[in-house]
């Protein structure tokens, strides 16, 4: 097996392991998937490690952060 | 008597209350005001013996320090759409010791020097009644060699229950590379790029286009996931062309790379909430290019 196929094999069974029970959640019921820290994103303070990343190792997108535009080449 | 008057009185009140509620807005328009405003600094340092504007032999010593300044302004309109403002202005300053080393016959510096600004100016409308939200956003960067314009386009739709939501994105920057060679690599004629020099140089495109597609679903009441794909294709000059290649019989080149780049990255993050105070966040991405390139990138923290 192949790391791609490893890769894809493990993102599939962490979806498949999460999103088979889902319950209806009231919004009533969200004081805590409404926590600030329960946020489905990279924090702001994150934003600049991520054009590090992008800069530097090139691996980089699908993370809320910046994906093209400027170079930062030195 | 009196308690019939009193029950009478009780009854048209209430039927006066809910008649009022059918009638009246809901909402008022309401005008834009600040919402949020953030601040980020940072700072960052690295160092090394193998950069590649000297053929992976130098030093790589570089020095960041970066600060983000954003503001948020938000507004309802008549119809109860909420439209949100975002300025979003980022500078950041590097001193670069490889850099020094692209043209080291005219530069006696110990270290090159360069600022770049890069804002966005983001508009959204939200919209509750049908759970929409769509979004525009226009960005440009500025270095001494590099301008790059950017548009990206957005749109978010939420479940009935809104514990599901899908979200489509496209975009496209539009770069313009000056290129600058290494001072022993320029043909005849050919300038430096430096200010005050007339001889002419090249201007060579790089654009990149993306899309982005997201399904965030509320599990339960602790645990929320986020699946996120992100395919993203460049083309143009992707090579940087002050970077060397050194040979073994002693010639030397700048770097080649291909002039398109197919990128896919496939991200999912999951949020948990144990107990009352303690919050896992776990994030992986899987990313793989038309390059040969593979990465795997895991992040789990946890907020205290």
């Amino acid at each position: 097996m192949t790391r791609q196929q490893t890769g894809a094999g493990l993102l599939l069974t962490l979806l498949a392991l999460t999103t088979t029970a889902c319950t209806t959640v009231k919004e009533y019921q969200k004081s805590r998937i409404n926590d600030a820290d329960m946020e489905l994103s990279a924090r702001k303070s994150e934003k600049f490690e991520q054009n590090f990343y992008l800069y530097r190792e090139g691996a980089a997108g699908a993370n809320g952060g910046k994906s093209g535009g400027g170079c930062g080449c030195n | 008597m009196k308690k019939i008057c009193l029950s009478v009185s009780l009854l048209l009140g209430l039927m006066r209350a809910g008649y009022a509620q059918t009638t009246a807005p809901a909402y008022e328009a309401r005008k834009l005001k600040i919402e949020e405003l953030n601040l980020v600094s940072s700072y960052y340092n690295q160092d090394g013996n193998n950069s590649a504007v000297t053929g992976g032999i130098g030093s790589e010593k570089l020095t960041d320090y970066a600060q983000s300044f954003d503001l948020v302004l938000k507004s309802t309109d008549r119809r109860n759409r909420q439209h949100s403002l975002v300025f979003d202005l980022n500078i950041d300053h590097y001193t670069s010791a490889s850099s020094d080393k692209i043209d080291p016959l005219t530069v006696s510096s110990a270290s090159r020097s360069d600022t770049h600004i890069y804002p966005t100016v983001s508009w959204s409308v939200h919209d509750d009644a049908s759970r929409t939200t769509k979004g525009i956003a226009l960005s440009y960067s500025t270095e001494y060699d590099y301008k790059s314009y950017g548009i990206n386009l957005s749109f978010v739709k939420a479940s009935a229950d809104n514990n599901r939501e899908l979200s489509v994105k496209a975009g496209a920057f539009f770069d313009t590379w000056t290129v600058i060679l290494p001072a022993e690599l320029r043909p005849e004629g050919y300038g430096s790029g430096a200010e005050g020099d007339t001889d002419p140089v090249d201007h060579k495109p790089r654009n990149s286009y993306n899309a982005g597609l997201s399904l965030s679903q509320i599990v339960n009441k602790r645990m929320q996931v986020l699946l996120t794909v992100e395919p993203a294709f460049q083309q143009g000059l992707l090579s940087t062309p002050f970077h060397r290649m050194y040979f073994t019989d002693g010639s030397e080149t700048v770097e080649r790379l291909p002039g398109t780049r197919l990128k896919l990255p496939v991200a999912l993050r999951l949020h948990y909430f144990f107990g009352d105070r303690v919050i896992l966040r776990s994030f992986y991405r899987y990313y793989v290019d038309d390059w040969g390139m593979q990465a795997h990138t895991v992040n789990l923290e946890t907020p205290i």
